[in-house]
């Protein structure tokens, strides 16, 4: 069995999904779970030894491969892809979809294309599953959103817009690395020996992509008022998935292939990803939109993700895949609860919430927990990642370590004030029901996952540690 | 050859069905016909050929292009029985002039002979004039005519003048002889006036900056299946001729030239989106952005040895996503007064297939994976990287980035207003050409290279 095996199930899921009318929901439901078997299959043959690689021709002349590689790194994206996709499908049974076929099926096309984008070792086939997975969630933002539909199209095409833009730089950057290797293949285009020159163009032309993609300040514009308007399902996709197909390029395409430019920019991007994380911090304690708050949140951990990737060192890498992963769980997570809580109140907005606690105990401390793992608390999963990352800092320089360290400060300080604001004070007038058993078991899968990996992360360790040095490797030796 | 011969009995056909008087037969057979042609044209594939001393070459380049030309008009054809329903009397007329002015296209690829050249381009023109005004009692179908009728000739004039300079520079219109000629002895200057003329004379046809203004006038007065007409077919023939002509005539082209080419490259794709964002009408926003796809193909002429299969490639996925859409843009503005971008509103919700099919032609030509335009724009850009152009590259991707604006304003409305009309039913061509169109764009967007390797 191949790689490619997960990519056919979703489309064909996509596919499905949308001729499968009011039933939509728990076809893309079981599309989503056999692709998280298929990929849990994937990676015992992967462990085993087994190849799981694809590569064939696609076309002579230009030379373009299909080519999908399954090693650790992108098995692990994958993982998170097929395991918060069933998640992220489950979540919105609660709540009424209008026209569900269409919806379910753009959020497995959804999957499909990041889970392509993860396994692609050909730059072409990649950029198409890049751009890919920008049509469905356009799409989905623009027609389940909320909010006023003027904002909402106004957000959603400014969001569609950059990344575009972004993206074409990238496409340009390819182009020329295609006239100088002959073709797209990942370990080809990591062989070139470029310029200084190149590189720094290069370099450049993905950051674009990438940048805006993460997103990194300053290009983080169209992100808070797309998280918003979004559905939550949409939000999930965004913030647990799709930041992370920036991440991962960083680490795949654009640090081996620009080794010299990695090297001699590191600490411009260091402070960009550090100034990232206190300006998300600061501006996160003064919203007063649920959401908001966390898309926040999700820039200064994205934030100090990126410095971390940038650091160039096996710590600061793997801190940043497990910081990957496990917040792709976490922000999952509390945007669900932020859903939970709009279900019964119909707002986001946080003054009018508020002395939920009594209401519903078990809401709150499973809410709890995923607040607490936000802000890194030890035996969570996102204390490994974050805790790795700082340590990798500080190896570069102290300071880096203790400014990007007040994160983890100013992150529990709004959390546990929005914390405070939304679920403890005095009874809330208005009624609030406890969880459901489907809200219940979606909560304590994520909080599961947390916990499991927080005590025990060395599974993912082992996974990721052979791939990050390999790929180090490419970016050191030159 | 054949390929003439058989589009031009066709049309002669098509007269005389008229006065047998099987008027319902016409576009069945017409459409059959074209397909049989279209076969012809295959099955010449591969073979280099010449006919009446030289006046017609095939080979590669001009099968290659007849055969898109010929698909082109298939889809055209399907299109026009609807469209003319309310003049029925005349359908005959409207199907012929379309096939005689497919001769006239595959005549200005296929030429060997200059004077040849000049017979197609004008057949061409002519048969566009007459179907820019064919509205007779449409006031803005008139204007359309006359304005193009007149700029249009005036633009004859000048390529005829450029031929005759080349003539007297060359003592020749055979394109062989004057490729010869360009080689070796020093050229006299009138044969790079005359280069110069044909040039302008082009450009004003495929409708590049400065030679643009005609464009949106004439495409939003004439009537909506003739717009479809010029800003596919016509736009994509009279791109093929003018890089047929200078790989023909000079296969060095000077580097002072190249440069010309450029800045009217980069020219024609800005003024064309800039303009595009603007407009309200969908047939205006349509030939603004025909003027900027005009400067995106003039790209290939900046690397003009290798860029042929590039050409063709990016003429397909434009002319293909362009007939689906208009496809819908006809079912949508039947019987309405304006094609403003409001009648398109909630056409996501009352006709999901056709707002669907629109969508993908929008994607397509803004360069979205998976359809053809985008392979089209990556073929260009690494070309033109490998000639050293990066400029025009930088400029090709931010006016890229533009056109999204201004191709979402149409996807916008279909999806997010309310549909402010009832479901009308739609004729089934107008589902099979759009369905059909946006497949076969999607099928080379998948499969480049058996359209880019066409022509080596």
């Amino acid at each position: 069995m191949d790689v490619s095996i997960v990519l056919i199930l979703l489309l064909a899921g996509t596919l499905v999904t949308l001729f499968s009318g009011k039933s939509a929901g728990k076809v893309a439901l079981a599309f989503g779970i056999l692709s998280l078997v298929a990929s849990i299959v994937l990676l015992s043959d992967y462990n085993a030894g087994k190849s799981i690689n694809v590569l064939a021709t696609w076309m002579e002349n230009p030379q373009i491969y299909f080519a999908l590689n399954g090693d650790g790194l992108s098995l692990a994206m994958l993982l998170l892809t097929t395991s918060l996709l069933p998640i992220i499908i489950y979540s919105t049974f609660g709540s009424e979809v209008k026209n569900p076929s269409s919806f379910y099926s753009l959020i497995l096309f959804m999957g499909f294309a990041m889970a392509g984008t993860f396994l692609a070792a050909d730059g072409f086939l990649y950029y198409i599953f890049w751009e890919l997975a920008l049509i469905p969630i356009y799409f989905i933002a623009l027609n389940w959103g909320n909010g006023d539909a003027k904002e909402r199209q106004k957000a959603v095409v400014k969001f569609f817009i950059y990344t575009f833009a972004g993206s074409l730089f990238m496409l340009a950057g390819f182009a020329y690395l295609y006239t100088k290797a002959g073709n797209f293949l990942v370990g080809n285009l990591s062989n070139l020996r470029l310029s200084d020159q190149e590189q720094f163009w290069i370099f450049l032309g993905f950051f674009a992509a990438y940048a805006i993609k993460i997103p990194l300040i300053p290009f983080h514009t169209w992100q808070a008022a797309v998280y918003q308007k979004a559905p939550t399902a949409g939000t999930m996709l965004l913030s647990g998935i799709m930041l992370k197909m920036g991440l991962y390029s960083v680490l795949r395409w654009q640090l081996p292939i620009a080794p010299y430019a990695a090297k001699a920019f590191m600490a411009t991007f260091l402070i960009f990803g550090i100034a990232g994380t206190i300006y998300g911090s600061i501006v996160a304690l003064r919203q007063k939109d649920l959401k908001k708050l966390l898309a926040y949140s999700s820039l200064a951990h994205v934030g100090l993700i990126a410095a971390g990737a940038y650091t160039l060192t096996v710590d600061g890498v793997r801190g940043a895949v497990l910081q990957m992963i496990s917040h792709g769980f976490v922000i999952v997570g509390l945007f669900f609860a932020a859903e939970v809580i709009y279900r019964r109140y119909q707002t986001r907005d946080i003054s009018q919430m508020g002395g939920i606690r009594v209401q519903a105990p078990k809401f709150t401390s499973m809410f709890l927990i995923l607040v607490l793992a936000s802000v890194a608390l030890p035996t969570t999963f996102n204390f490994v990642g974050e805790f790795t990352v700082l340590y990798a800092l500080s190896t570069i320089d102290i300071w880096f370590a203790i400014i990007g360290g007040l994160t983890i400060i100013l992150g529990a300080y709004y959390m546990l004030k929005m914390f405070q604001n939304v679920m403890l004070g005095e009874t809330n007038a208005k009624p609030f029901a406890d969880l459901t058993f489907q809200e219940g078991l979606t909560m304590a899968v994520i909080i599961g996952v947390l916990f499991f990996f927080g005590m025990y992360p060395k599974p993912i360790n082992d996974l990721i540690t052979p791939s990050i040095q390999q790929i180090l490797n490419y970016t050191l030796k030159s | 050859m054949n390929t003439l011969l058989a589009i031009t009995g066709l049309g002669v056909l098509c007269l005389l069905l008229e006065i047998a008087n099987v008027r319902k037969a016409i576009i069945p057979l017409t459409i059959v016909g074209l397909l049989g042609t279209l076969g012809i044209t295959v099955a010449d594939y591969g073979k280099v050929e010449s006919h009446y001393s030289n006046m017609i070459v095939t080979n590669d380049f001009s099968v290659s292009f007849s055969a898109l030309f010929v698909v082109l008009g298939i889809f055209l054809i399907a299109l026009s029985g609807d469209f003319y329903r309310d003049a029925q009397t005349k359908i005959s007329d409207f199907v012929s002039i379309k096939l005689f002015m497919l001769a006239g296209a595959v005549a200005m690829v296929s030429f060997g002979n200059l004077s040849m050249f000049f017979l197609g381009i004008e057949v061409l023109s002519i048969s566009l004039y007459i179907l820019a005004a064919s509205q007779r009692l449409n006031i803005r179908s008139n204007e359309a005519g006359m304005k193009y009728f007149l700029l249009g000739s005036f633009a004859s004039g000048i390529i005829l003048f450029g031929i005759c300079l080349i003539y007297g520079a060359m003592g020749t219109f055979d394109i062989v002889e004057i490729s010869e000629l360009t080689g070796s002895a020093e050229l006299p200057d009138w044969f790079f006036i005359g280069i110069v003329l044909l040039s302008i004379g082009m450009l004003f046809k495929i409708a590049a900056v400065p030679f643009h203004f005609w464009a949106p006038d004439v495409y939003e007065g004439s009537p909506t299946l003739t717009t479809a007409l010029m800003s596919t077919l016509a736009k994509v023939v009279a791109m093929a001729t003018f890089y047929k002509l200078l790989t023909g005539m000079n296969a060095n082209i000077y580097y002072e030239y190249e440069i010309v080419i450029m800045v009217i490259s980069i020219a024609s794709m800005t003024v064309g989106n800039v303009m595009a964002l603007r407009q309200a009408s969908i047939k205006r926003m349509l030939a603004f952005s025909g003027v900027s796809h005009a400067g995106f193909m003039l790209m290939t002429l900046l690397n003009i040895k290798t860029s042929a299969g590039t050409l063709l490639y990016y003429a397909s996925a434009y002319a293909l996503a362009g007939i689906a859409a208009f496809a819908i843009v006809l079912y949508v503005t039947r019987n309405k007064s304006n094609e403003d971008t409001y009648n398109f509103n909630g056409l996501g919700k009352t006709r999901p297939v056709l707002a669907a099919v629109l969508t993908a032609a929008l994607l397509s030509m803004a360069g979205i994976p998976v359809f053809a335009g985008f392979f089209a724009k990556f073929a260009l850009f690494t070309s033109n990287i490998q000639a050293g152009y990066l400029i025009v590259v930088i400029a090709a991707v931010i006016n890229s980035i533009i056109s999204v604006g201004y191709y979402f304003k149409v996807i916008l409305a279909m999806y997010t207003q309310e549909p402010t009309e009832d479901k009308k039913p739609v004729p089934f061509l107008f589902y099979a050409v759009g369905v059909v169109a946006i497949l076969l764009n999607i099928a080379i967007g998948l499969y480049p290279s058996a359209v880019i390797n066409l022509i080596k």
